[in-house]
């Protein structure tokens, strides 16, 4: 026995290194980003552009090399590595791209500037972050170098992503190099032969969805389906049931909020009349959906719906980028995610019609609400790199999301980048060079312009402990809720208990400042 | 850490025998003749600081630590601020919130009242507690200490049944990642063992083509666990997966693995079973083709049947292999994640999620104190169900040997 018994600590300790290991080495889904297209999906090669006037210094930084941190999917680092050798040309100095799996970054990046090894001068990620790394004092302040930077021409960048996703609290932090908003994409083809408006509310979308269900929409001889919106756990459901919920929870413009009551920071994802149909809404989604659409992720739907399967879908403005060359190249429509003729009232957590009180932003009586999910890749500057250093890393992300170079990447599907400048939806060349037809191009930029001109987009939360809110207690329950092991009831007290507990932890005030900050809000 | 190594100051002559691994015979004192050079060092408190210290404490460092400093992180709470990390100490309350707290749905369980099934499980348990510890007593072999480990394990294994049964047999009940986890590991220990062995059994015969399917039994286990979760993803993919024409030419256009959370839990099983039964059947393969033919030839002429020549000679020839196998599978088997992360995302619900994959859930989310909670829970699990394993295996196999 006395072999055994000094088996058990031995194995013991194994098993703590072994799960160690385990975790810090296992792949992980929710890697499944935005930026993450199919492989498939090759847009035409890039057009090389000439250098803008206004960047070309000579060797202003001559000898200086910039370290990034980025996101490897191959996208996103992509465009910065195939666009560093022209900055290096026109600026003598040298940029690192240092790419690394989707969640490291955030990890890499944090424990990077928290333990002050400041191996990164820059960092190109998640603007959703801010919160954690702006309160420790992270990143440097940019608001001076955007406002006076010809080069950037910052006003050209739409009013969401200047005031809101690369500002918190009142002062720039980011540079935005892509634009991250749901938009439904509807077949054109269908739609318009048998003259079905677009979907505008998401009652709408459930009554085409259930029309279209079942028939063949591709020609192959098979039934097809009404919808495709990705109900996979550990994926981006999360963000699908924000985008849903948005037009009923946020009626009065980004400040607003959608996610807690900005006076008490009461969870507005929790129990209320809102939250319930918005979770009975995205469920309903699945009755006109593939069978095994609760373990599908967006690649998965838009794998469904670039070959022609579904007759509608929501997705960032990736599918838009991604159908030349497939079935649905020009028979895809996009429009601004549908809204709702309700809100939520916040004193009852009953549900109020909309008015000019109410939804003081609705378009004919619909309260839309764009959600600016995950919100982009932007680029930040380490507050502690060398002088030197920060300088070129900012002119270095200055010139990509410059008009002119980023008017072409956010064309091209390997980037990853989607529109989000008013350039970019103005000129409509870059596009057709890409593949799309006029009409097709014509119709993805109107959705964008849509979106990106309405007041009331919601802005995705940015505050402490942001991946534990959505990635953890939201992304469970709603999947629990889909896979009805609890019921919306049941859904939305975890939700609420969940967000509470966390917010508790933080601090209650200390959270609820960090939240009105995220938002601009002065007060 | 060894009495004779903490000592140090006087110099003490060292026996070569206490180095020795147990039962080994002692070694002669030639090694130290042969190292004259060594005279310098005639002490051997000095050559023992020299060469065994560093080893010693490279391996505590390697090993104690993480143990430790993971203790230390599932009782704190860590927050960033500029220039560094804060560890809050935060007592039970990871502990608390997993087992009695807002987290126990996920970990433990949904747990309601028991149905008639389930009592009859609770009663059937007391009851076999109740035998073994009133045998112990009456054996007369083990004294109050070990009667008493005796019932508080009795205890521990009834109160185990009851939470297992109010999630498993009762209206309403729902597993939570400790039981889905424990479903994962003996299911699929279970199917592995039956099909390797069987394997292990074919592919000893003298057949036609047996070396190479010997190779290809083997492929699954040289695959990455992650690139097997893939493989299954399309696998079970009925909608738009390789095998979508199979489903539709079967009349299933509308099944699916993954909306059901018992047919999610199989597809998993499925899978880690193809990865794992290999790694069964080579060992087994092994173990049989070392055994004396003649014995089982002899018992063969002797009258006896095929199964009787497998169950009195075959079997207790191979259970010591065996039981070493389930060990190492069990203790593997305990950290599935690659399969449940990567085909379900831990789905549907929380159908499908392990104790490896909450954990990695809550490090992924930086809720490190929680991660390194559910961490030690399930090294705490290990080592009990490998020490209970291994002292139920322990009879048997010494009756063999």
């Amino acid at each position: 026995m006395s072999r055994f018994r000094t088996v058990a600590p031995a194995i013991g300790l194994v098993l703590v290194l072994a799960g160690c290991g385990t975790t810090t080495t296992s792949p992980s889904t929710a890697a499944s980003t935005p930026a993450s297209a199919p492989p498939a999906a090759t847009a035409s090669a890039p057009g090389s552009v000439a250098p803008t006037p206004a960047a070309s210094q000579g060797d202003k930084f001559k000898g200086v090399n910039v370290n990034i941190l980025t996101f490897n999917g191959p996208q996103v680092a992509e465009p910065l590595q195939r666009r560093a050798p022209d900055w290096e040309q026109l600026t003598g100095g040298h940029v690192n791209v240092v790419a690394v799996g989707f969640q490291t970054i955030y990890d890499k990046a944090l424990l990077d500037a928290s333990t002050g090894t400041n191996a990164f001068d820059a960092y190109v990620f998640n603007p959703q972050w801010l919160g954690d790394f702006t309160g420790p004092g992270y990143l440097m302040d940019l608001t001076d170098r955007v406002n006076n930077d010809p080069q950037l021409d910052w006003q050209d960048i739409g009013p969401f992503f200047r005031d809101f996703n690369a500002t918190y609290d009142g002062k720039v932090y980011t540079i935005p190099l892509d634009g991250d908003f749901h938009m439904v994409y509807y077949r054109s083809d269908i739609l318009e032969k048998d003259g079905v408006k677009p979907p505008a509310t998401w009652d709408d979308y459930l009554t085409i969805a259930a029309k279209y269900n079942g028939q063949d929409l591709n020609g192959d001889g098979q039934p097809d389906y009404g919808s495709c919106i990705a109900k996979k756990k550990g994926a981006q459901s999360y963000w699908w049931i924000i985008s849903i919920a948005g037009g009923l929870l946020q009626g009065k413009g980004t400040a607003d909020g959608a996610f807690f009551d900005t006076t008490n920071m009461n969870p507005l994802l929790g129990q209320n009349e809102a939250m319930t149909k918005a979770l009975e809404t995205y469920a309903k989604t699945a009755d006109f959906g593939p069978p095994d659409e609760l373990n599908m992720d967006v690649g998965g739907t838009r794998g469904l719906f670039t070959t022609g399967r579904c007759a509608l879908s929501m997705d960032w403005g990736d599918i838009g980028t991604l159908t030349p060359g497939t079935y649905a190249q020009d028979k895809t429509g996009a429009t601004i995610t549908p809204g709702w003729n309700q809100v939520l009232d916040r004193a009852t957590g009953k549900l109020v019609p909309c008015d000019a009180t109410t939804c003081p932003n609705a378009v004919d009586g619909v309260n839309y609400a764009p959600f600016a999910s995950f919100g982009g890749w932007s680029g930040a500057v380490n507050a502690a790199a060398p002088k030197e250093q920060q300088d070129a890393a900012y002119d270095f992300l200055s010139y990509m999301s410059s008009p002119a170079i980023s008017g072409v990447d956010v064309t091209l599907g390997k980037t990853g980048y989607n529109p989000y400048r008013t350039s970019h939806f103005e000129n409509i060349k870059p596009w057709t060079d890409a593949g799309l037809s006029e009409a097709a191009a014509t119709n993805y930029l109107g959705a964008i312009k849509a979106s990106l001109q309405n007041k009331n987009m919601v802005l995705d939360m940015r505050i402490p402990q942001t991946k534990r809110y959505e990635q953890d207690v939201l992304d469970t329950a709603v999947s629990q809720y889909l896979a009805k092991e609890l019921d919306a009831a049941g859904a939305e007290q975890a939700i609420a208990d969940g967000w509470n507990a966390i917010t508790d932890e933080v601090g209650k005030d200390k959270q609820l400042a960090a939240y009105v900050a995220s938002l601009g809000v002065q007060r | 850490m060894s009495p004779a190594l903490a000592s140090n100051g006087s110099p003490i002559t060292l026996d070569p025998g206490e180095l020795t691994a147990e039962g080994g015979a002692p070694r002669t004192r030639e090694p130290r003749r042969a190292i004259p050079s060594l005279g310098a060092l005639r002490s051997d408190g000095a050559a023992r600081w020299l060469f065994i210290w560093p080893t010693v404490l490279f391996i505590l460092g390697l090993s104690l630590f993480p143990l430790v400093a993971s203790v230390a992180l599932s009782l704190s709470k860590l927050t960033f601020r500029k220039g560094g990390i804060d560890l809050t100490w935060v007592g039970f309350n990871n502990y608390q919130s997993l087992l009695f707290g807002l987290e126990r749905s996920h970990f433990l369980g949904v747990l309601k009242p028991p149905n008639p099934i389930g009592w009859a499980v609770v009663i059937a348990s007391i009851g076999l507690m109740g035998w073994a510890w009133t045998r112990a007593v009456r054996s007369g072999r083990y004294g109050p200490f070990g009667l008493a480990l005796r019932l508080f394990a009795g205890v521990a294994f009834v109160g185990f049944v009851w939470v297992l049964v109010q999630a498993m047999a009762s209206e309403g009940g729902r597993p939570g990642s400790l039981i889905v986890t424990l479903i994962f590991v003996f299911a699929g220990i279970g199917l592995q063992l039956l099909l390797g062995l069987g394997l292990a059994l074919l592919a000893v015969q003298q057949v036609p083509w047996r070396r190479f399917f010997r190779v290809v039994f083997i492929i699954p286990l040289t695959i990455t666990p992650v690139g097997v979760g893939y493989m299954f993803l399309m696998l079970t993919d009925t909608s738009k997966g390789p095998l979508e024409p199979v489903w539709v030419a079967l009349g299933l256009r509308d099944f699916t693995w993954v909306t059901d959370p018992w047919l999610a839990r199989a597809a998993v099983i499925i899978g880690d079973t193809w990865q794992w039964t290999p790694f069964v059947f080579i060992v087994l393969l092994a173990a049989l083709e070392s055994l004396d033919q003649e014995v089982r030839e002899a018992a063969l002429t002797d009258g006896a049947s095929r199964w009787q020549s497998f169950r009195h000679i075959t079997m207790p020839a191979i259970l010591p292999v065996t039981t070493t196998i389930v060990l190492i599978r069990l203790i593997e088997g305990f950290k599935i994640i690659d399969m449940p992360n990567i085909l379900l995302g831990g789905g549907p619900g929380t159908a499908t999620q392990s104790m490896t994959l909450q954990a990695y859930i809550d490090w992924n989310t930086l809720n490190l104190g929680r991660s390194a909670a559910v961490a030690y829970l399930l090294l705490i699990l290990v080592t009990i169900v490998a020490t209970v394993f291994v002292s139920l295996a322990r009879r048997p196999v010494t009756e063999v040997a």
